[in-house]
């Protein structure tokens, strides 16, 4: 394949983002508001809303959950920058990361300068059994879901796969959902802002209270290896191991690299940048890994010329526990079966060598499916800008990643942003 | 679930009919008149034989909407002798522990019931222990 050189760069300079949670009084018009309120506080040289010449919108399904689709056109009136084009891209879940490529090569092109990402989703409206048959459109609804599958089935047949072939227990699974709690701890704008011990200790005193008996789980482990602390869902996928059905709204601002000092002083480049699409989960090479991750990764890594060991922390795509490890290994940061290992030894930690979801992830920050690729976005603006708190990670940071997957790996996407200054 | 998109996989559903590759032999499922394989137009039916092997599998223990009384039930990859992976229930289990790689055969059962809405009955290919022969 010959190389391939985008026609100008592209700066992210700003992102914003709204609380992600469950939240029935809040609709996602209200949502992309308040992330885009946030979003002024970030660009720190402040921008006319004007300047904004088009919408980007990542959005899965908000026709499903809201029963409102063309969706893009009443946000972008929503904050007032009608009459810009809009357009929503729906890539299930990858949808974010999909809409912030489709507008970097929009201002690559030279068709915009000044452009604006959106992620939403609003899910909670729905009860759960509808939210399960809402995404199962995601996946091959023809052929996969009439055989009684659900997304959690999907992963729990790819971590069956990995734990046969790299053999792997249950437990390495159990460590990512520790550490993505507490990341999401230290996160004010995650869903769930507690560590597991705090949940196992708040399901004991509960018990306490109602008068039945206390359950005598010592440590985070015992807790998840019991299926009354931890539930199946789609074995060896727990309840722990799953991300959850949130609502809520991301956005980022993307301009031509030359104009980013208008903006702030400190912009971050997309260096890289790249995305593959395959078939549903039996049409796929492997189970034990994701094949459109490491395309999409390998492209992002030459566009950039770098290597994963450059990466200094990746927000990836851990819808379920599973992912997450197969994430680490498709993107090179650990060779395939060792991922599971590193996840053990606190390599992905904050203050391991390869932190990964220092926000909490999908798990904890929680997964509004459309805003999540954008919402990886803000957690890497927040490091590389060391202004995350208590969650920034040392070292001054330079390079971080994102990988935003849709459906079991139908879509996948990577974009790399760096920091100059 | 509306009839007709039933009706139009019937005989892939009832009868595990996909199609050959005229051009380079791959056998395909589901259908889809292209070769994955080699990129040719392939219309050929082919019906395939119904053995194969759990390719991966997880236990639901969460069922979807038309699925709950079937609940705790597991689904699988089938890895078919033809080569083509699909996507089924395995059935009539017994106290039979899964193990990927084993040995399993088609069979037709009801794969699920809408009654809240049409009253449809959807039958389709589930996936039981290979029986010896």
């Amino acid at each position: 394949m010959t190389e391939k050189k985008w026609s100008r760069n592209v700066a992210l300079v700003g992102t914003g983002m709204s609380k992600f949670g469950a939240f029935s009084d809040k609709t996602s018009r209200d949502l992309f508001v308040e992330a885009f309120c946030d979003l002024k506080n970030y660009v720190d040289k402040g921008f006319d809303p004007k300047r904004i010449e088009a919408l980007y919108l990542g959005n899965f399904s908000s026709d499903q959950f809201e029963k409102q689709a063309h969706l893009a056109p009443i946000l972008a009136s929503w904050i007032g920058i009608s009459p810009v084009p809009t357009m929503r891209i729906e890539d299930a879940c990858a949808s974010g990361g999909v809409a912030l490529r489709q507008a970097a090569l929009a201002i690559a092109s030279g068709e915009y300068d000044v452009v604006l990402v959106g992620g939403v989703e609003k899910m909670t409206d729905l009860h759960i059994a509808q939210v399960t048959e809402a995404l199962g459109t995601a996946a091959d609804s023809q052929f996969e879901i009439p055989a009684g599958f659900t997304f959690p089935g999907f992963y729990a047949a790819m971590a069956t796969a990995y734990m046969a072939k790299y053999d792997a227990p249950k437990e390495a699974f159990y460590h990512v959902s520790i550490k993505n709690h507490k990341n999401g701890a230290l996160n004010d704008n995650a869903q769930y802002q507690l560590t597991i011990r705090q949940i196992m200790e708040s399901k004991k005193e509960r018990a306490a209270i109602k008068g039945r008996p206390v359950p005598e789980w010592e440590d985070e482990m015992e807790f998840l290896s019991d299926p009354k602390g931890n539930p199946n869902i789609a074995w060896p996928m727990a309840l722990f191991d799953c991300s959850p059905v949130s609502d809520g709204a991301a956005v980022a601002l993307l301009v031509a690299e030359d104009l980013a000092q208008e903006f702030t002083d400190k912009p971050l480049y997309l260096i890289g940048s790249g995305q593959a699409s395959d078939g549903a989960l039996p049409d796929r090479e492997t189970l034990a890994s994701i094949p459109a991750a490491k395309l999409a990764g390998a492209q992002a890594y030459r566009m950039a010329g770098i290597n994963p060991e450059d990466i200094d922390l990746a927000e990836v795509h851990d819808c379920f526990t599973i992912a997450e490890i197969m994430a680490s290994e498709d993107l090179g940061f650990f060779p395939h079966g060792e991922g599971w290992k590193a996840a053990m030894q606190g390599k992905t930690a904050r203050n391991g060598d390869r932190p990964i979801n220092t926000s909490g992830g999908l798990k904890a920050k929680g997964h509004p499916v459309g805003a999540s690729g954008v919402g990886q976005v803000v957690e890497i603006w927040k490091q590389l800008h060391g202004i995350a708190g208590e969650r920034q990670i040392e070292g001054e940071p330079r390079i971080g990643l994102t990988h935003n997957v849709g459906g079991s790996g139908q879509t996948c996407v990577v974009n790399i942003f760096e920091r100059r200054d | 679930m509306e009839v007709p998109r039933h009706w139009r996989l019937k005989k892939q559903r009832y009868a595990l009919v996909g199609e050959v590759c005229p051009h380079c032999e791959a056998k395909i499922f589901p259908p889809r008149d292209v070769c994955p394989e080699c990129g040719g137009e392939a219309k050929t039916a082919y019906a395939f034989s119904g053995k194969g092997e759990v390719y991966s599998f997880t236990r639901m223990g969460n069922a979807p909407a038309g699925f709950e009384e079937q609940a705790p039930y597991t689904v699988a990859l089938i890895k078919l002798q033809e080569g083509p992976i699909v996507t089924a229930q395995l059935t009539d289990l017994g106290n039979q522990e899964v193990q990927i790689g084993m040995p399993v055969e088609m069979v037709t059962r009801k794969l699920r019931s809408d009654d809240g809405e049409k009253g449809i009955l959807v039958y389709g290919y589930k996936f039981r222990p290979a029986m010896a022969a």
